[in-house]
């Protein structure tokens, strides 16, 4: 009798582990550092890629329901494979997408456009990298995810991917 | 090209041999002959077979055939060739395969090795065996084939990850599988025995060679990752308690614990549940250590590929063999009533079943260590990385224990030690090492207790074992050198990780760095380009307090194929201390980062490694020259 217990909870102990185990296959290994509050985006200023105008970042993040900061360069090569992503939420119509050029050349910057696509509405220049730190980025390519309110509500370090952006839409519903 | 075909061929005809075993040693198990002589032909042509392709496979990598996917995602037309033929175990199929040879090879030498035990018990073996070595070929065949091929055929491969060209690692994965693949002979060879009721003396004897002989190959394959580690991830330290290391770790416990408690079912007939469930859990932990590695489910610099339909299949497997392995205990599992002997508490019996408790206690920390994050991210969903501090908190305290049990233990005798006067000699040894710590420690200015405590255990276990070499009483030079060996790596440990400092800095060229033992200089920088990497060697004079000069060269290696830069730290090794100096480019700047550590004893640590690998083998040599 006792040995019968003793087997089912066994049984039981190592069908518990597969189901954590096969669960755990699943998951990425990316790790993402949870924001502890949702900070506020600060403000800051710079000129457009194109137009060369100087934009204020509070003129910018007016009228759409959320907002994504995406901080890239051409010469970075995660940001070539994020790009398609990105062009992919270019779809969604309650997103609007800012990028922060980092460190870049303007000529080079345009012709990575031309070549990919441009996904952004605005691309604000940080010839010198300050913005970024000011934001919190610890390298490119690096995105935030901003609600109406100027809300940080997710921090992406490294390149999207297809499960992070089924993450953002979930999120943007 | 030519060569992958063979190989892709030769592996389906093995596995077709190795299925026909199945039905011939069944029928050979009904009937009233002696093993039948076709076991070993098959067997034979099954272990031919896996070398022949692994062969093909190493074939394919000397002569770059980037036809082969494999060959093109880890080969490289400039790699020395030493490398290219390491390459061929460097990734995940690759290893697979070298993982199956030695599997069909070990149990071709268990068939003719084993010519005096009970024909019943060597096919029961045989067919557990088996049923892993299927279980393998399907693994290789289906979800990671060595031999995929390629068209349009690439010009150049992606090379082998420069972290992985280093001597050390070439050979540690060939040795380490020696180890697991053993654990997979006596896993099988219990269940046999547990099926036959015969774990018994004579079992014990057989099996122990088999116990030994793993034991050493994972001893001396832990060292070589971690000799690896020291020397080329330019981290400074020998062991971080990364999970793929906590996962060689883990049978190596298991196999520790199974080597002690064999010699209690060899000499007294006790402990034969206990004794089978290590052999069970030894090899489960071994596949465990696969799985966790294989799958992805942890990121390390073991992770190949990140591909989820691998984790599932070794998982399946894995929980097939735990669930066979419970089946067949619980049904042919039974107490072994008439032969019960009497444990008595001074007794080498009660002192290996205590250092047992230990092994199996320090076994547990590691395993929860390892397998928490990922049963807490599952569960929570939250991440968490658990480090070195956890280990040490829990082990550290119960490790003084464990090392005053060893101490002692060996000297007890076996059933009872009749003359309980107090033997003067350990006590005079235990005051004189309680002196001897207390006085280094003081000397260095650290007389913490548990320091203290600990170095004095330390000190102790060493004193009684270097006793024990000049003690007529018992010959058993194999135990004494292990056992030395041992107390040797703990002390090392315990002063490699009290006196070591370190100095973490930024230097350009022509500066002087100025410090409390004395002043490093980074002299100049010298640029080369060598095959297939460029290299940075800076030139470092170091003077300390007493004007002692040494000069140290660390380099940075700029890969181009695949992209990648590593830095190589330059390490002057004396009789006491290490001098490691490890420098990195600053980004966008004239400085380099450099860390320069003096790190103590060790090359005593793998010197101990190796005697405690090396009583493990003179135990083997003796075992075989007794038949």
């Amino acid at each position: 009798m006792k040995n019968k217990i003793l087997i089912i909870l066994i049984i039981f102990f190592f069908i518990f582990c597969f189901i954590v185990l096969f669960k755990g296959l699943n998951n990425s290994n990316i790790y993402i550092p949870k924001l502890k509050s949702e900070k506020l985006l600060i403000n800051f200023k710079s000129k457009e890629l194109f137009s060369e105008i100087e934009i204020s970042s509070d003129k910018l993040f007016i009228d759409s329901d959320f907002y994504i900061l995406n901080i890239w360069s051409s010469w970075c090569l995660p940001c070539r494979d994020e790009h398609k992503f990105l062009m992919q939420l270019n779809k969604n119509s309650s997103l609007m997408i800012v990028g922060l050029n980092y460190k870049d050349k303007s000529i080079n910057a345009k012709k990575f456009l031309n070549e990919l696509g441009n996904p952004y509405s605005t691309i604000l220049l940080d010839t010198d990298g300050t913005i970024s730190i000011e934001l919190g980025a610890y390298g490119v390519p690096e995105t935030f995810l901003i609600n109406d309110e100027k809300k940080i509500i997710k921090k992406i370090i490294g390149p999207i991917n297809e499960q992070l952006i089924n993450e953002i839409n979930l999120m943007i519903k | 090209m030519l060569a992958s075909q063979i190989g892709y061929y030769a592996l389906i005809i093995g596995l077709f041999f190795s299925i026909l075993i199945l039905p011939v040693s069944i029928q050979n198990f009904y009937s009233n002959k002696n093993l039948d002589g076709r076991i070993f032909s098959i067997s034979f042509l099954q272990f031919f077979l896996v070398f022949l392709s692994f062969l093909s496979l190493i074939l394919s990598f000397v002569n770059s055939d980037f036809s082969n996917e494999t060959v093109f995602n880890n080969s490289h037309t400039t790699k020395p060739l030493f490398y290219k033929i390491s390459g061929t175990w460097g990734n995940h199929e690759g290893s697979l395969l070298l993982w199956l040879l030695v599997l069909t090879f070990f149990i071709f030498i268990f068939l003719i090795k084993s010519n005096n035990q009970p024909k019943k018990y060597r096919i029961l073996t045989l067919l557990f065996q088996q049923i892993i070595i299927i279980g393998f070929f399907l693994f290789i065949l289906i979800t990671s084939s060595p031999f995929n091929y390629l068209f349009p055929v690439p010009k150049e491969g992606m090379g082998l990850n420069p972290i992985l060209q280093d001597p050390a690692l070439a050979i540690h994965p060939p040795i380490l599988y020696l180890g697991y693949v053993g654990s997979s002979i006596i896993f099988s060879a219990s269940l046999a025995g547990l099926v036959q009721n015969y774990i018994s003396k004579s079992w014990a004897k057989h099996i122990k060679i088999w116990i030994l002989t793993s034991w050493v190959f994972l001893t001396v394959g832990i060292m070589l990752g971690s000799i690896w580690a020291y020397y080329e991830l330019g981290w400074g330290g020998f062991w971080f308690w990364d999970p793929v290391e906590n996962v060689s770790l883990m049978p190596w416990l298991c196999l520790t614990a199974l080597l002690h408690c064999i010699l209690v079912l060899e000499k007294r007939s006790s402990l034969t549940s206990w004794t089978v469930i290590l052999c069970i859990a030894t090899f489960t932990l071994s596949m465990s250590g696969t799985f966790l590695v294989r799958s992805g489910i942890l990121n390390s610099v073991h992770t190949f590929a990140n591909d989820p339909s691998r984790g599932i299949f070794i998982l399946i497997f894995l929980f097939i063999l735990i669930l066979i392995s419970l089946v067949i205990f619980f049904i042919y599992h039974r107490e072994n009533t008439k032969d019960v002997n009497k444990i008595y508490f001074f007794s080498k019996e009660t002192s290996i079943l205590i250092n047992n408790w230990f092994v199996m206690y320090f076994l547990s920390v590691v395993l929860i260590g390892t397998v928490y994050p990922i049963f807490l991210e599952v569960m929570s969903g939250e991440k968490i990385s658990i480090g070195p501090p956890f280990y040490l908190k829990l082990m550290i305290p119960f490790l003084i224990f464990f090392l005053l049990f060893m101490s002692i233990g060996p000297n007890l005798d076996w059933i009872k030690s009749k003359n309980l006067k107090i033997k003067y000699q350990l006590v005079l040894l235990f005051i004189i090492s309680i002196l001897i710590s207390f006085l280094i420690l003081k000397n260095k200015g650290l007389t913490s207790l548990n320091n203290t405590v600990l170095i004095t255990a330390a000190f102790y276990l060493f004193s009684t074992t270097l006793k024990d070499f000049f003690s007529e009483r018992f010959i058993n030079y194999s135990q004494r050198v292990s056992h030395f060996g041992f107390s040797l790596l703990i002390l090392s440990i315990l002063f490699n990780s009290i006196f070591s400092s370190e100095i973490i800095t930024n230097i350009k060229v022509g500066e002087n760095f100025f410090y409390k033992g004395g002043t490093i200089k980074l002299v100049s920088i010298e640029n080369k380009k060598v095959n297939n990497y460029e290299s940075i060697i800076g030139n470092f004079r170091l003077i300390d307090n007493n004007n002692n000069l040494t000069i140290l060269k660390p380099e940075l290696r700029i890969y181009n194929t695949p992209n990648t830069s590593t830095s190589e730290a330059d390490i002057k090794t004396t009789l006491f201390y290490d001098k490691f100096l490890v420098m990195n480019l600053v980004k966008g700047n004239e400085y380099f980062n450099i860390r320069y550590q003096v790190k103590y004893f060790m090359i005593w640590i793998w010197i101990s490694t190796l005697l405690l690998a090396l009583g493990g083998t003179l135990s083997v040599f003796r075992r075989v020259n007794e038949k």
